[in-house]
């Protein structure tokens, strides 16, 4: 039996600026069993982040129910959202929002810190999850001696090292050309595939939405398409 | 909480910042330095006071003659010679007195062969000693028999010796006061300077009766030093002795003391508390100084917070809690301050080791003033690092992660 990852129902959200009201979401209704990979599409401004955002609880929708592992996240409070981002979360960013000046061997074992996880442990868990994403040469770089597609996969190693059950993707590849793009896509496949990670990404390139197994479109703040 | 971990986050921010965490920390550098160089000052002080103090004779009184009012006319204290050896006497029979001594004295040029020397010339029993607290460094001080019979013989004080006699000894040798020749019988031990400043070592000191009748010309005497048994025992001592004169004095019912008793321990409390406030009072001004240096550390870390706000995201939206966050901030403040008081301790040390090497400031390093100027500049560190940390800790994850 498929277990339900995310389950959200009738989700709202509105963005209010200088008295200006901009519904962003109106009414999501998305189920995300385990195991799957789901590209998100849609227009630009038609309410992908803020989904997303929602779904990695960092942000709060204004109404709706959304269960993540069959918990009710609506209900938690600010520690127990910090918890689940931590140990349930994994975010990639498109533009990488790796900590300055900190080495990739850093980066990775930053989320690791706030799981309480000792100094040994760390270090030996983000070696390992470097070496998975080809970076094993790379521990003690910074982030600008790394190229665009190595950030990336910094951060992917940060999301992952904590063993996540869901992995998260906001436009991952906006930022590389297609060789490094493809790249990064093979890597998700082969997590997606051979250690059953579950994946939701945002993309605007059909040959990237393409190597997902479904695909969902929102327009205007609600889902229409789904294949 | 990972302690450790959130430590060395701490310390790896600050030594990313290097010059800019070493110009904050310069306040609270000069501020604990200076904190604990101006308590070592007034410590000092307290310190040299406490000591003139208690060489004078604690538990002491001093009994003069005061002012009396006749025809309406109020004369000055001690323009009255109401005071007599007498009195003394009977004082001594009052229980908790343990010695006293009654005093007269008069300035005088003391000649010896060649030599001359301007002093005091001070008339006094054998009691002296003990009420005065002060040992003789050679030969003996007179006797009761050589009151009684008013001899020519004196102790001097060490500059007296010094000055007239060099490094020769002067026992057994004849100086000549007014006339009077002295043979000198012992040497007082080294006093140094009083707390009002003059030097107690610079006198004469000879049997009452001989300076009262041969060199004074009087049958009155200045003072009356009566030692008692302990501090409680003075104030009780105090009103007997009051009690006492009046009586001797025959004073009506409505009539002032002719006398003024004063408590050398209650004189003792006062000096030490003016020294006391005078330590506190250099202690609060420096404190100023700790306090701007707070400031400064509140200024660089709400600059620091800001220009962080998408590291405090990231952090967050990869599992830190407020109070992660939080703590880190305040760790960051907290190292700062506390750096800033080790340094400043050094610095506060030197610069009072270096004050009583090279002014006349009586310099006391206290340790409480080290503890204290330390727990201050913590405190600074955690009050003003507060609020910058608590303003990191309660950005949203999804405003602080979008953060331009
Ligand atoms: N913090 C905010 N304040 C006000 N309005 C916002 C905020 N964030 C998003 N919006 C608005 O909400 C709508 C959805 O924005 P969102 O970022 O989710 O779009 P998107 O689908 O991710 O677009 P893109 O493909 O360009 O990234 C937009 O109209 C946007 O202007
Ligand atoms: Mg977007």
């Amino acid at each position: 039996m498929t277990r339900e990852i995310i389950k959200i129902e009738g989700l709202h959200k509105t963005y209010a600026l200088d008295g200006v009201q901009v519904h962003a979401l109106r009414g999501i209704d998305l189920v995300l069993e385990q195991g799957e990979y789901l590209a998100i599409m849609g227009p630009s401004g038609s309410g992908k982040s803020t989904l997303m955002n929602i779904i990695g609880c960092l942000d709060i929708a204004d109404a709706g129910r959304y269960w993540l592992n069959g918990q009710d996240v609506t209900q938690l409070s600010g520690g127990q959202l910090a918890q689940i981002r931590n140990r349930e979360l994994g975010f990639v960013f498109q533009n990488f929002n790796l900590l300055p000046r900190t080495t990739a061997l850093e980066n990775v074992e930053t989320p690791l810190i706030y799981a309480g996880i000792n100094k040994r442990e760390r270090r030996s868990r983000s070696e390992e999850m470097l070496k998975l994403v080809g970076l094993g040469e790379r521990l003690y770089h910074l982030p600008n001696q790394l190229s665009g597609g190595q950030q990336q996969r910094v951060a992917i190693a940060r999301a992952l090292v904590t063993q996540p059950s869901l992995l998260l993707a906001d436009e991952p590849t906006g930022n590389m050309d297609s060789a490094t793009s493809a790249e990064l896509l093979t890597l998700l496949d082969k997590l997606n595939t051979e250690q059953g990670l579950t994946i939701a990404l945002i993309t605007h390139e059909a040959d990237v939405a393409a190597r997902a197994q479904r695909m969902v479109i929102l327009r205007d703040g609600r889902l229409e398409a789904s294949s | 909480m990972n302690w450790a971990a959130v430590l060395h986050l701490a310390l790896m921010a600050l030594w990313r910042n290097k010059s800019r965490a070493m110009l904050t920390t310069l306040g609270v550098i000069i501020g604990v330095a200076s904190v604990i160089a101006m308590v070592s000052i007034g410590a000092g002080a307290q310190k040299r006071i406490a000591e003139q103090l208690e060489s004078m004779g604690a538990n002491t009184l001093v009994i003069r003659p005061g002012s009396v009012t006749r025809g309406g006319v109020r004369t000055g204290m001690g323009s009255v010679t109401s005071l007599m050896r007498t009195d003394a006497e009977a004082v001594r029979d009052i229980t908790g007195v343990i010695a006293v001594s009654p005093a007269v004295r008069t300035s005088v040029q003391v000649r010896y062969r060649g030599a001359n020397w301007g002093t005091v010339v001070e008339g006094v029993t054998p009691e002296y000693i003990s009420v005065r607290n002060w040992p003789l460094t050679e030969g003996e001080f007179f006797t009761e028999q050589h009151v009684v019979s008013a001899d020519h013989v004196c102790v001097l004080g060490q500059t007296v010796a010094r000055e007239l006699f060099g490094l020769a000894s002067p026992i057994g040798e004849t100086i000549v006061m007014k006339g009077v020749a002295c043979q000198v019988r012992g040497i007082l031990s080294v006093k140094g300077a009083s707390a009002w400043g003059s030097d107690e070592d610079d006198r004469v000191v000879a049997p009452l009766t001989t300076v009262q009748r041969k060199i004074m010309g009087i049958d009155y005497v200045d003072s009356i030093e009566v030692q008692t048994a302990g501090r409680e025992a003075t104030y009780q001592v105090m009103g007997e002795v009051k009690k006492l004169l009046r009586q001797r004095h025959r004073l009506l019912e409505d009539q002032p003391d002719d006398f003024r008793v004063f408590n050398r321990a209650e004189l003792a409390k006062t000096s030490e508390e003016s020294a006391k406030v005078f330590t506190w009072l250099l202690g609060s001004i420096a404190s100023v100084s700790l306090l701007v240096g707070g400031i400064g550390i509140m200024n660089i870390m709400l600059v620091s917070v800001t220009e962080r706000t998408r590291e405090i995201g990231i952090r967050m939206a990869l599992g830190a809690r407020r109070r992660d966050i939080l703590w880190q901030f305040l760790l960051e403040a907290l190292l700062l301050s506390a750096a800033g008081g080790v340094i400043g301790i050094f610095f506060g040390l030197g610069g009072a080791v270096l004050l009583s090497r090279f002014s006349e400031f009586p310099v006391s390093v206290t340790p409480w003033s080290i503890v204290l100027a330390f727990s201050f500049a913590a405190l600074v560190g955690i009050f003003f690092g507060l609020h910058p940390a608590r303003k990191a800790s309660r950005l949203q994850p999804i405003e602080a992660l979008r953060y331009e």
